[in-house]
């Protein structure tokens, strides 16, 4: 039998300011083999990160055995600290200091020292590819190469167990699979490692799996056993006349199905437990579908377990007034980049990008971190100013009259920025009163917003405090309120879990539907896979755009002949490396 | 012009929405209120109350004990140290027992009854010479009655003194008018500077700048609410100045209240000028905090203004802070009218329309970047 | 798997200095560290130095002659010679009353119409008035005092002219100890370097810990073998460092460019701001080890630790003259203490007498302050 790195038998956690009956965990098991990943997956407020903490010592559980590397985290922390690695989910590495002296301030902490220092360092260099910029500040790093010294301090005097904390978040695909690849080996040298994440396909990648909802473990066992339970239950709906956002949400008002997303051209359906196929009616109204079944995903049994997807019907779309661009703007062009640059000192951020958004059409930005999607998204909405080239949104100049063109878009940031000290009622409120609204017209328009949004037992709930559901729901009805014609959208579901991003996407593609034309930043794929087209961008270039299956066929090659969105970032991303390479070969 | 006029309403209803959200923010609002109150009008005063003298009296006769009972009865000196020798006397001295020495010689009795001049010495303590120097004047008051008094000499004249405005020289009339003014800088400057520090922190500074407002109309949305604060609480202190404190007011309430508004105008320009330059609360914090110390030190609140050197006059002039304080402290005390107060309002609005232009400035430069 | 793990959970020397030098190069790094720590402090000592001024130099008074006889003469022509004020003539009280409600002058002496021929009725009824604005109360005790003197000069001069002798039977001859100039400066300047003190010890400490709790490095060392020791020892020992190199800046600015005489030696003064700088840092380090948070940690600093530094350390104002419950609250604040001995080290040299008894208090504010830290702090993440 193999070594127990970590035994837990019914944990319980409760937060001081928690109430009776809340539990932050309850009645917790897990086991944590040495030589294999195992992945602690769920929602947001699950229960990971407090999990985490137990493990690496830094809280006293409520109730509950815990025993980690052999010793109670709570009376034998000083041992404990000394043999088990922590990367909380902020790193805390020092962004005034070098990559090399965080180093070896976490060295001189855990008593490296010597030689073995030497070796050590030798090794971790090399295996996060850190060692040119050894001499880099922490702060002057992407995001990837945070993570990347994160777990390089973290694996310092060689811990048997090591806990990451989300390492994925706010991570881009490429440096994403860099850090898989790198803890893998890890694990494969006979670590034992705990992986935490909101994302399923990290967690489907792992050899045991721990999967929990509101503070509970819901599954327990290897990710195979949840795909192969779904097998036969997941469909291709291929070649659909028509608009396949209409199908969607016929299928999701279909009780046969459970679940279902938009994949390119494609929609994705997952069929109830026991249902052999679709149902005649629905395949009706798209005559001419292929229904392929496909291979079943972690996210598909996660969704199926929690009790399946939101219904498809988005109550906010349907008590919205269609909106249309008025005369005299060009239906192909109601947003238009052309040769958009924005340089930061010597560097150049955004490299003259040209692009055109059609009317009620959803367009994303992709790219890894850095590589200038904000910059550009950000000129678009007016926030930076374009050192050349033009910005227009429904036609107007940015640079000329902002005001005018502010008025006509809705902005959802990233984290939500909403007022988090204030009510629902009050946030509401405030956005429609700064677009002009008042009187009658607000009140009738705030009461159908908290409707169609099942905000309304939430009406005096401070925003700060809302789940994280309600949160994205109120931060996007605060965007709709003065109904724009345009909605920006910056990574609207980064670190979000499966179910609320489904919901989100659901009003996104009703809103479409009315005629909004909606513009969107991610570098997540399953985001990128709703957008009807792509500009990937690169080193401030926009490299290819088009529809996300063009972009598949584009990298395809005899290797991979149907790559997934995730294979074909990567691909296109390394094909502009070697030609920037050879380019800049033939040049010097 | 109506249809922008509800957008900053609803930007100052938002402010004030989230200065009193949660009982962190009220406590930011109060604790300092509350604290100066209570503290400020005792803690702060130049009086010269309970003083200690130390006494070494080298002669024994009755004329000596009669000034020493005086000196002793004198309400100013709470502790009286009698010592026995030079030594004691200049260790009482050293070790601040006492803040003024005075030494009898042996023959004061018989030179007094005898007509001839006689000389009394005054040690006074350097290290704390504004106090022992008035302390010294009360000692010279003493000994003057006990002269005209008890032996009868009379110079060829005397001086009456009557101090107009406040009789009995009391600090907290002194001490709550400007008071007034300090509040209202805390709070001003918080609401302005650290508000808008704190949505560039938490992101939503972005979702206004998405909006149509512009950073004009963001800076108002800003400045009403910092004005409307600070005028708030300088009324709350002014009422306690007067209902509590027992603080004559002897100008006008719309004249305080113009005052109030002016100083607040000027404040919130420095207010948004120092969010402009800070990137987080941090940064907002000391940069309202290196504003503050020096803008109240060189307001003639601690120190009269006359004594600065050339340099920090011209800084006190500038200061928005000084202004205010002689305007508070004449409509309080002096029955300031309008042209008395009108120098100093000019002086402030001169000094807003500097302030909020650079901080319009720095705005939309900032926006353009 | 068994590895040869070493076992020593104690203290250990690598760490503390590992520490230490990654906070020395923080401080090092960071412009507001710098900016809090050496701008902000020779700043504030050149405006407490040159900004606070108690000795009121030249009074602008104004002289009301409502009586032009010889006598009135006399005293204008006393006023007119005085190094202490800037006499404004006047015939009539209107004259200058919007001057003296308006501050323009700073008190008016009123010689009545009568008063030569008083005088010379020799009855000793004649009365000179002194109007002060009482809206200033220092001010308008130098007034007083000012007016005083100009009528013994007046004495004098009259005892003179008349041949006679103008000693009163009895007078007071002022000597002053220490500071005989009497320049407020001298005993500010020492003063404020307590506040200097102050501000990094307590105000800049409480930032840097809450900044560790609030980036997520804090969780982050806490998963390592630091100790609780090492932890406390690795922020007070850079910030002493620092604090100490401040004070060293503004004690040579005050005796070589400010001219305030330094009568002690250097060992009193670096044992006595050792102590004062534990007792700061530790009410620093418990502030944000408190707050987590570094808005709310530099918030309590400056009305816990800052204002008290300058209100209640009898640094301007006196504590004698408060009432006895905050006389009482002083004796909680190292100030006090630091700013007695401070006062004493520049102005009258190493006079154990005040200097034992002040160190004594903080020694035992410094062990207070630092055992509550070492209290609060945990090793875990929970309270």
């Amino acid at each position: 039998m193999e070594e127990l790195a970590a035994r837990i038998d019914g944990l319980s956690h409760r937060y001081p300011e928690q109430d009776d009956g809340q539990w932050a965990l309850a009645d917790v098991a897990l086991r944590v083999r040495e030589g294999v990943i195992t992945g602690l997956a769920g929602p947001d407020g699950a229960g990971k990160t407090t999990l985490m903490r137990i493990m690496a010592g830094l809280l006293r559980p409520t109730a509950g055995k815990v025993d980690v590397v052999g010793l109670d985290p709570v009376r034998r922390a000083a041992v404990l600290h000394a043999r088990v690695g922590y990367m909380p989910q902020k790193f805390g590495l020092y962004e005034d200091l070098t990559v090399m002296e965080n180093l070896v301030l976490y060295a001189d902490l855990r008593g490296v020292v010597g030689a073995e220092r030497a070796t050590q360092f030798e090794r971790l260099l090399d295996f996060t590819g850190l060692r040119p910029f050894m001499g880099r500040l922490g702060g002057n790093l992407s995001g990837g190469m945070k993570q990347k010294l994160g777990l390089a301090c973290t694996l310092v005097g060689k811990p048997e167990l090591l806990l990451l904390d989300e390492p994925g978040v706010g991570v881009d695909p490429i440096s994403r699979r860099d850090l898989w690849g790198m803890v893998q080996s890890l694990a494969e040298g006979g670590m034992a490692v705990v992986w935490a994440t909101a994302y399923l396909d990290e967690a489907e990648r792992c050899d045991a799996l721990c999967l929990m909802n509101d503070g509970r473990v819901i599954f327990s066992g290897k990710p195979e056993e949840q795909r192969e339970r779904m097998r036969g239950r997941c469909v291709h709906v291929r070649n659909i006349p028509g608009n396949r956002r209409h199908f969607l949400r016929r299928a999701l008002g279909d009780e046969r199905v459970v679940d279902g997303v938009i994949q390119g051209e494609n929609v994705r359906l997952v069929l109830k437990e026991g249902v052999g196929q679709l149902d005649g009616r629905l395949l009706a109204t798209a005559p001419g579908a292929e229904i392929v079944f496909v291979e079943p995903r972690l996210e598909d049994a996660f969704i199926d377990m929690v009790g399946g997807g939101p219904d498809g019907r988005s109550v906010l779309a349907e008590t919205m007034p269609a909106v249309r661009v008025g005369d005299g703007v060009d239906v192909d062009a109601v947003i238009s980049a052309h040769e958009l640059t924005r340089k930061f000192g010597d560097f150049t951020a955004a490299d003259h990008v040209t692009f055109n958004v059609r009317e009620g059409e959803i367009f994303g930005l992709l790219g890894p971190n850095g590589a200038g999607k904000s910059t550009t998204f950000r000129m678009m909405c007016g926030l930076l100013r374009p050192t050349s080239g033009e910005a227009h949104v429904m036609g107007i100049d940015l640079k000329r009259s902002a005001g005018r063109a502010r008025q006509k878009l809705g902005y959802m940031a990233q984290k939500f920025s909403l007022y988090g000290n204030l009510n629902v009622e009050r946030n509401l409120k405030f956005f429609s009163g700064i677009y002009g609204l008042k009187g009658q017209v607000l009140e009738d328009k705030m009461a159908r917003m908290l409707d169609s949004f099942g905000l309304d037992r939430y009406r005096r709930t401070v925003a700060g405090e809302l789940p994280l559901g309600f949160k994205q729901r109120l931060a996007l009805a605060c965007a709709l309120m003065h109904e724009p014609p345009l909605l920006f959208l910056d990574e609207p579901t980064s670190g979000v879990d499966p179910v609320t991003r489904r919901e989100f996407w659901m009003h996104i593609n009703a809103l479409v539907d009315k005629g909004v034309t909606v513009m969107v930043t991610t570098h997540f794929m399953d985001e990128a896979e709703y957008c009807d087209r792509i500009a990937l961008i690169y080193r401030g270039r926009m490299i290819a755009t088009g529809p996300p299956d063009e972009l598949k066929r584009q990298a395809a090659d005899g290797d991979l002949a149907v790559p997934t969105f995730e294979e074909a970032f990567i691909r296109l991303i390394h094909r502009d490396d070697m030609a920037r390479k050879s380019a800049g070969g033939e040049s010097a | 012009m109506i249809a922008v006029w509800n957008r900053i309403v609803a930007l100052i209803v938002k402010e004030l929405q989230q200065l009193f959200a949660t009982k962190t923010s009220i406590r930011m609002l109060l604790m300092p209120l509350l604290l100066q109150l209570a503290v400020f009008p005792f803690a702060t005063t130049l009086e010269v109350k309970e003083a200690s003298i130390a006494i070494l009296n080298e002669d024994s006769g009755a004329e000596a004990v009669e000034l020493i009972q005086r000196y002793h009865a004198a309400s100013a000196f709470s502790d009286v140290l009698y010592v026995t020798d030079a030594a004691s006397l200049r260790d009482a001295l050293d070790g601040q027992r006492a803040l003024l020495a005075i030494r009898v010689p042996p023959d004061f009795s018989k030179k007094v009854l005898a007509g001839t001049p006689v000389a009394i010495q005054a040690l006074i303590d350097g290290r704390r010479s504004n106090a022992a120097q008035i302390a010294f004047s009360y000692i010279r008051q003493v000994t003057n009655d006990y002269v005209g008094e008890r032996i009868g000499f009379s110079a060829p004249a005397s001086l009456v003194v009557r101090n107009v405005y406040n009789p009995n020289l009391d600090y907290k009339w002194f001490v709550l008018p400007s008071l007034v003014a300090i509040i209202a800088t805390v709070s001003c400057l918080l609401v302005t500077a650290m508000s808008l520090a704190r949505e560039r922190e938490e992101g939503t500074y972005d979702q206004l700048l998405v909006t149509p407002l512009t950073p004009a109309y963001i800076m108002l949305g800003k400045a009403v609410p910092g004005i409307l604060v600070s005028m708030t609480q300088s009324s709350i202190i002014a009422s306690a100045a007067v209902f509590v404190y027992g603080v004559p007011f002897t100008g006008a309430v719309w004249l305080l209240l113009t005052a109030t508004f002016a100083y607040s105008l000027a404040l919130s320009g420095v207010g948004l000028l120092i969010s402009s330059f800070s990137t987080s609360q941090q940064q907002a914090f000391m940069g309202m905090f290196s504003y503050m110390v020096p803008s109240v030190i060189l307001s003639g609140y601690l120190a009269p203004v006359e004594n600065m050197p050339a340099f920090l006059r011209f800084l006190s002039a500038v200061n928005p802070l000084t202004h205010f304080i002689s305007m508070a402290k004449g409509i309080f005390l002096k029955s300031y009218g309008f042209s008395a107060v009108a120098p100093d309002l000019l002086a402030l609005l001169a000094i807003s329309s500097v302030t909020l232009l650079t901080a319009g400035m720095a705005f939309r430069w900032q926006t353009r970047t | 798997m068994t590895r040869a793990r070493p076992k020593k959970t104690g203290f250990s020397l690598r760490r503390a200095c590992a520490l230490c030098l990654k906070e020395m190069r923080q401080i090092l790094r960071d412009p507001t560290s710098l900016l809090i720590s050496i701008v902000l402090p020779v700043g504030l000592l050149f405006i407490f130095g040159f900004g606070i001024s108690l000795d009121t130099n030249r009074l602008s008074m104004g002289i009301v002659m409502e009586d032009h006889g010889a006598e009135a003469i006399r005293f204008a022509a006393a006023a007119g010679g005085s190094p202490y004020i800037n006499p404004v003539f006047a015939d009539t009280v209107d004259e200058v009353k919007d001057d003296l409600k308006l501050a323009r002058l700073r008190g008016v002496i009123v010689i009545p119409e009568d008063f030569t021929a008083k005088v010379l009725a020799g009855r000793g009824n004649a009365t000179i008035q002194v109007l002060s604005d009482g809206s200033e109360p220092n001010t308008a005790n130098f007034v007083y005092a000012y007016a005083h003197g100009l009528f013994e000069s007046w004495l004098a001069d009259r005892a003179d002219a008349l041949g006679m002798s103008m000693e009163g039977p009895v007078t007071l001859e002022p000597r002053y100890w220490f500071n005989p100039t009497t320049i407020s400066r001298n005993y500010l300047i020492p003063g404020s370097i307590s506040v200097v003190m102050t501000i990094i010890g307590a105000l800049l400490t409480s930032l840097v810990v809450a900044r560790e709790w609030e980036r997520g490095t804090m969780e982050a060392l806490l998963a390592t073998p630091v100790t609780k020791t090492e932890l406390m020892l690795s922020k007070a020992l850079p910030y002493y460092v620092l604090a100490m190199v401040a004070t060293t800046i503004c004690v040579l600015i005050a005796i070589f460019i400010m001219d305030v005489p330094f009568r002690g030696s250097i060992p009193a003064l670096l044992l006595t701001s050792t102590l004062f700088l534990c007792s700061s840092l530790g009410l620093g380090l418990l502030l944000s080890t408190l707050t987590r948070n570094q808005f709310n940690a530099a918030f309590a600093a400056l009305n816990a630790a800052f204002l008290p530094s300058i209100l209640l350390s009898g640094l301007i104002f006196e504590i004698a003259s408060m009432p006895v419950v905050i006389q009482a609250v002083t004796y909680l604040i190292p100030a006090r203490y630091f700013v007695k001995i401070l006062q004493t080290l520049f102005q009258a040299g190493d006079l154990g007498a005040i200097l034992l008894p002040n160190m004594v208090f903080l020694v035992l504010s410094a062990t207070f302050w630092f055992g509550l830290t070492a209290a609060k702090t945990r090793r875990r993440l929970d309270g």
